[in-house]
């Protein structure tokens, strides 16, 4: 018995690290962002008020409480602002990344069907933007965009346009940036799930009458559902929150949920509507998470 | 080893056979070779087919006989040679545009497909009318008797069930062939023994053609009308299952088919009917007359170790002819005893070494024999066969 408790030991910490870490950055955090959400902005130092102190005691305790509204929570729904804001978070997600599935997709299909020694050279190929930090990628792509940028020197240069394109400061340019950015999130829990699927079953299928596109239709998609999945949610969710891309890509007349945020927080220094706003976001993004994690269950209930 | 293979074309190789129903072969392989890179996986195999065969291709690893199947699936497109189905070459085929179907090795049931819905899937692109293929999925799921099981995914099934499902699949479309891939592989002794009854059974009830490919030659014997042993890409042999066995062609195909004794020898001496063999280990031995006369050069004479007698003394000789019995004096060196054959080993006065397989009769058996006791190891010559070596 007591040999038993003693090798259960570190196998009972290994099951609570995750807890213990969402509790530490995950769950503190968001209390904290929860709490100055239902403050008031104050010209102080931090600028929201009520401020807790524990020192204070009982009644200064209760006060406090007391004072917390939902008043932020009203204004993000009166200021329709916020409303585009969240709408054209997810318009651009959305599109995004259909777009990066409809691009990631093949890549991934072709490299699950390399020959193994090439699939290593096709990951490191996939993996090698990371190596140069992200803001570097995104000036150069700057660079190449621009109006004497290299995309519209060759288009010049192939004749295809007569005058250079303006690409800076439009959704074209945000979704290139985007779709190039986060293909690899997109591309490696395909391939994941693709290069490890039995290739005999879309023989089987062939086999049975199967003309090749139904062979992928039939066989091939249904299978690497859980690889579009979690594809998707990998790219889904940081685009809606995404900053850098759209700040710095697209044009500045209709801002993203992350530009919104960025600019209540450090413009306006109005920390509690930035924090009901992320609060919003936060709750918006729960809602593919959970269809997910549904969708995941009932596949493995269907599986037993 | 440096051992020779007869080289086995489609007019010699079908004439090996049994004589099954004449006239045109279902499935012609002509001169069909493949290569993988510098590999010559299937090198120049001819092989017909008949209508309502049971065929086996059996060979070690890697002696090209899944890529040959492979071929006949249409998986891969042979380099040269045809294959003709009917009298149509279909070796260009894609697979979905052949009328053949296939067991695969591990059953590539589609995980996200139920039991019915993999059984449908061949009927559905077949483009067969929904209620008949209702009927042909019931009928299927009753001919493999896996009633109660339709609504299953394929991870909530046994091996055998699996199996099972694999075997509906690709029987639903009544393939003019049914090529079948290590299809016992992955079950256990019992379950595949009694498999293999099964499969033979249905085999027999639908009349059709399957190719069985295996590496484990008992299962080869045990099921299939014909057996075509590969090696090195080419067929060694195509034979039933006794002659293969009885009259392997090379000294290759006798060891690779079961147990037996190999005696290297040279000179030869006719006496009759009687052809007398000089061995380095089991000195003269006389042996029948092949059918196909021998030619000149090394010789191997083989005999199986069920066909080899132990006794205490020498056996009388028949008539009194003294070449009649091949007679060799040991001690037993080794017993490995299987319970229902016991395999001595004896070690020759002249050298060798010789297997001889008894049946245990009894269960008390006082005159089993014992570690080094002086035994005669006696074989008549028409159990030897004479082999090029």
């Amino acid at each position: 018995m007591s040999a038993r408790r003693i090798f259960a030991r570190p196998a009972r910490f290994a099951a609570i690290a995750p807890y213990v870490w969402m509790v530490l950055f995950f769950l503190v955090p968001f209390a904290f962002v929860l709490k100055i959400s239902l403050s008031q902005t104050a010209i102080a130092q931090p600028p929201y008020e009520p401020v807790f102190d524990p020192t204070a005691g009982w009644d200064a305790l209760k006060a406090a409480l007391a004072a917390l509204s939902f008043d932020n929570f009203r204004l993000l729904a009166s200021d329709d602002i916020y409303m585009f804001a969240y709408l054209r978070s997810l318009t651009v997600a959305v599109t995004a990344t259909a777009l990066l599935l409809l691009i990631g997709y093949p890549i991934a299909y072709g490299m699950a069907r390399l020959p193994k020694r090439w699939q290593a050279v096709a990951m490191v190929l996939v993996i090698v933007p990371f190596w140069t930090s992200f803001l570097i990628r995104i000036y150069a792509w700057i660079n190449i965009l621009q109006h004497d940028g290299l995309l519209n020197q060759i288009l010049l240069a192939l004749h295809l346009v007569s005058q250079p394109v303006v690409w800076l400061s439009t959704d074209s340019a945000m979704y290139i940036g985007i779709v190039y950015s986060y293909l690899p999130f997109m591309i490696l829990p395909l391939y994941a799930t693709l290069a490890k699927m039995e290739p005999a079953l879309e023989e089987a299928a062939a086999d049975l009458g199967a003309a090749p596109w139904q062979v992928f239709w039939l066989v091939t998609f249904p299978l690497s559902l859980p690889g579009v999945g979690a594809g998707v949610l990998l790219c889904f969710i940081p685009i809606v929150g995404e900053f850098v891309i759209p700040d710095l890509l697209a044009g500045s007349n209709s801002l993203m949920i992350g530009q919104t945020l960025w600019l209540e927080f450090f413009t306006n220094k109005d920390w509690p509507v930035a924090s009901a706003a992320a609060i919003v976001l936060l709750a918006v993004l729960l809602v593919p998470l959970l269809l997910y994690e549904r969708l995941q269950k009932r596949q493995l209930e269907q599986g037993r | 080893m440096t051992d020779e293979l007869p080289k086995t074309h489609g007019a010699t190789g079908a004439a090996d056979g049994d004589a099954v129903a004449a006239g045109q072969p279902l499935l012609r392989i002509e001169a069909v070779a493949k290569t993988f890179g510098t590999f010559r996986a299937v090198d120049g195999v001819s092989l017909d087919i008949k209508a309502g065969e049971f065929f086996a291709l059996l060979g070690p690893s890697g002696c090209g006989k899944t890529t040959l199947l492979r071929m006949l699936a249409g998986f891969e497109a042979p380099d040269e040679g045809r294959i003709l189905l009917g009298d149509k070459d279909i070796a260009q085929a894609l697979p979905h545009e052949r009328p053949i179907n296939m067991m695969f090795q591990n059953y590539a049931l589609f995980p996200h497909l139920s039991v019915r819905d993999n059984i449908a899937f061949g009927l559905k692109r077949a483009g067969m009318a929904r209620a008949d293929i209702a009927t042909r999925v019931a009928e299927m799921v009753a001919l493999v008797k896996l009633e109660g099981l339709e609504k299953r995914k394929p991870d909530q099934l046994s091996g055998g069930q699996r199996q099972r499902v694999a075997l509906a699949r690709a029987l639903a479309r009544r393939p003019q062939l049914l090529l079948l891939d290590e299809p016992l592989a992955a079950l256990d002794k019992k379950l595949r023994e009694s498999t293999q009854g099964e499969l033979m059974e249905l085999q027999r009830r639908l009349g059709m053609t399957f190719i069985i490919v295996t590496h484990d030659q008992e299962e080869a014997m045990t099921m299939a009308s014909r057996i075509g042993v590969m090696k090195s890409g080419k067929l060694a042999q195509v034979a039933s299952p006794r002659q293969l066995y009885e009259a392997p062609r090379s000294r290759w195909i006798a060891e690779f088919v079961g147990d037996v004794n190999l005696f290297d020898g040279e000179s030869k001496l006719r006496d009759g009917h009687r052809l007398i063999i000089g061995t380095r280990d089991a000195g003269a031995l006389v042996v029948a007359e092949p059918r196909e006369p021998v030619g000149a050069g090394r010789l191997a004479v083989a005999i199986r170790p069920e066909k080899v007698k132990l006794s205490r003394h020498g056996p009388v000789s028949e008539a009194g002819r003294e070449t009649a019995i091949n007679r060799l004096d040991g001690v037993i060196a080794d017993i490995c005893y299987l319970g229902g054959t016991t395999t001595y080993k004896v070690k020759l006065d002249t050298g060798g070494t010789v297997q001889a397989s008894v049946a245990n009769n009894a269960r008390i058996d006082v005159d089993a024999y014992s570690l080094n006791q002086h035994v005669v190891a006696w074989f008549t010559p028409d159990d030897c066969v004479v082999l090029q070596s």
